[in-house]
């Protein structure tokens, strides 16, 4: 058990900065996600709290100890790897004892700890097999029964559900969260996969190009994004941009067609300037006979089932928006869609750092 | 109905293979054959009178201390070869894995060796080592050991040894670099983690997982101290003092060539034949087979 301590980490290789400052506090017994799109430095990230990567600058510690100078072995963390990395030439139960041989546990000790941790990933049947024999799920039980069985205080995961097919997935994905509920471990998990960040951290850091967009938990991530980034990023279909101009009193989103729309607060200060609007397909319905507020020119539909996905352009203008509607609905191409939305439910950046603008 | 690409009947096939056949006939077939036949028959040292004795020879030669002797003296020296230039170049190879900075060069560097011809390797060794000249016995001599290997059957071995094992130590380092680097890195990460130092990391992942890389090369070494070493032995001692570093094939050039004992010889070449054959085939039974990852 232990708390993970990051204090302005750099990372740089040469000339190259990789990763520019990230300070991150992770409670004991947290599951916290690194979340972000491929080269963000996620993974060199969690491969410096490991131990495989020096730390450029900064300092990272894992409870009490500071373990910039420490090597894996000593900073008392397991890692789960993309590819399992589970050794091809022993058995499961050899792969899963490995370590604790190293640390000169004993004999029936280790046996014990094997099997009770076989028992846990229900994989006590393949303990005599070699990896060879396992399938893509079995195998990452097995690279997960080898970081439990060693008890350690901190547990990193390298994207391990990549490899796996979309059901497994799922499944596994459900299996993590369980897992580290029921043994409270603290857990940094690095994936590109933003329903995996979601469903599974307790809190979320978005990491792009070298920085950190935002910090929360997905609930807060997913209401109050603080960047256009992490706000397009979380969420599928993902959000709809749109150009506009906030209104002389600050009350109104004013899009180049001519519609408008009402912000959730007032921002005045921002009167005149061009801004880029957010708002995610779900959170566009359909207007019942109430005021109308915009509208969509259908294009595409398309029919998942329990949604239906609305493609077509925005009010008056030509800038495409995506709506996801609930159920089944008969909608014909080119349509005009009445829409409305809650103006709590529109987010305002600013299109040139792309940070959240609020009143 | 099969779609098969098919050719009319050509001569250019035929004479596209045709220079690699004729060097085989020539070069390998015909004289194979000849040591076949050779190894039957008697001569006498003026050639002037032959008779087919069937396998007088093979059951001479295995009735022969001297010969049963070469053996024991072959055994030991290939093996002692393929130990010694395995060992180092896999030594070699674990430090270069580690190397980032500058790894092409000491590549490049480590792979000359192979480029040398074994008389001049041996020739070099010749001179390190020479009971006058050398610069190797001066040193030893100033330590208080006096080394001559022209008189010591037992040093004369080991240099024909070193001198053979240093040529091989390139080429075994090649290989064992080439499987080193294909383990996942992953691999060697998760040992890191779970607590395993290099050397134990070296020991329980890198040494089990290139096995099929080690075997392999023992064969090839087995085969090069068998076959390849004349040149060295040859250049080094002439098979002396006293036949001691006389192995299988320096005693087929001796035994027919200087001795002038053609039939004798020729089944000493059959056996060496053979040998090769089963080393062959063992090589390609069980070598094939790899360890996947």
């Amino acid at each position: 058990m232990a708390e993970i301590h990051l204090n302005k980490v750099h990372k740089s290789y040469g000339a190259d900065e990789v990763l520019h400052g990230v300070d991150w506090h992770i409670r004991d017994g947290e599951f916290v996600v690194i979340v972000g799109p491929s080269g963000c430095g996620k993974s060199t990230l969690l491969r410096m709290i490991a131990g495989l990567e020096g730390i450029s600058q900064g300092e990272i510690s894992i409870g009490e100890r500071v373990v910039n100078d420490l090597e894996p072995a000593e900073r008392d963390i397991a890692m789960v790897f993309q590819n399992y990395a589970l050794y091809p030439h022993m058995s499961v139960y050899n792969n899963m004892a490995y370590g604790l041989k190293i640390k000169g546990i004993a004999k029936d000790e280790i046996e014990k700890r094997v099997n009770r941790t076989a028992e846990i990933l229900e994989i006590r049947d393949y303990l005599k097999r070699s990896p060879r024999q396992l399938s893509g799920g079995q195998r990452q039980r097995v690279a997960m029964g080898r970081a439990i069985v060693r008890e350690p205080s901190v547990f990193l995961f390298d994207e391990p559900l990549s490899n796996l097919d979309a059901k497994l997935r799922v499944q596994m994905r459900l299996e993590i969260k369980k897992l580290q509920e029921r043994l409270g471990i603290t857990s940094v998990y690095v994936t590109h996969d933003q329903v995996e960040a979601m469903t599974l951290g307790h809190r979320l850091m978005v990491l792009n190009g070298g920085y950190v967009e935002q910090l929360g938990t997905p609930i807060e991530l997913y209401e109050r994004p603080a960047t256009a980034f992490v706000a397009g990023f979380i969420g599928s279909p993902s959000m709809n941009f749109l150009d506009a101009k906030i209104s002389e009193d600050g009350k109104k989103a004013v899009f180049p067609g001519g519609d408008a729309l009402d912000l959730p607060g007032d921002l005045a200060k921002h009167a005149n300037h061009r801004v880029t609007v957010g708002m995610r397909p779900e959170h566009l319905q359909v207007d019942e006979g109430k005021s109308e507020t915009t509208s969509q020119t259908v294009q595409v539909v398309e029919h998942l089932g329990a949604d239906t996905l609305v493609h077509g352009t925005f009010g008056s203008g030509n800038s495409d928006l995506i709506v996801r509607l609930k159920g089944i609905r008969t909608i014909g191409k080119g349509e005009v869609l009445p829409l409305a939305i809650d103006p709590r439910n529109i987010h305002v950046f600013d299109p040139d750092s792309g940070k959240r603008l609020d009143s | 109905m099969l779609k098969r690409v098919h050719f009319g009947p050509s001569w250019l096939p035929f004479a596209l293979v045709a220079p690699q056949i004729i060097i085989t006939v020539v070069f390998f077939i015909w004289p194979a054959s000849q040591a076949l036949y050779q190894s039957l028959l008697v001569e006498d040292p003026f050639g002037l009178k032959t008779e087919f004795v069937w396998f007088d020879n093979f059951i001479e030669l295995f009735g022969d201390e001297h010969y049963l002797g070469a053996f024991q003296r072959t055994i030991f020296f290939s093996f002692s070869v393929a130990f010694l230039s395995m060992t180092f170049a896999l030594t070699l190879a674990a430090m270069a894995d580690r190397v980032i900075k500058g790894a092409t060069t000491y590549r490049t560097f480590l792979i000359w060796p192979y480029a040398v011809a074994p008389v001049v390797s041996g020739a070099l060794w010749v001179f390190m080592f020479d009971p006058t000249l050398g610069i190797f016995t001066y040193t030893l001599g100033a330590l208080g050991y006096e080394w001559n290997h022209k008189l010591n059957g037992g040093e004369a071995m080991f240099l024909v040894i070193i001198a053979s094992a240093w040529k091989q130590v390139a080429y075994n380092f090649l290989f064992f670099l080439a499987a080193m680097q294909s383990i996942p890195k992953s691999l060697i990460e998760a040992a890191a983690i779970d607590g395993a130092g290099p050397t134990r990391r070296f020991f329980s992942i890198i040494l089990p997982l290139i096995s099929p890389t080690t075997f392999f090369l023992m064969v090839i070494n087995v085969v090069f101290a068998f076959f390849e070493t004349f040149g060295i032995v040859h250049a080094v001692t002439a098979g002396g003092p006293a036949k001691a570093t006389e192995i299988l094939v320096y005693k087929v050039f001796n035994d027919g060539f200087i001795g002038l004992d053609l039939g004798g010889s020729a089944a000493q070449s059959v056996i060496l034949m053979l040998i090769v054959i089963s080393l062959t085939v063992i090589q390609f039974r069980y070598v094939e087979k790899r360890v996947e990852y």
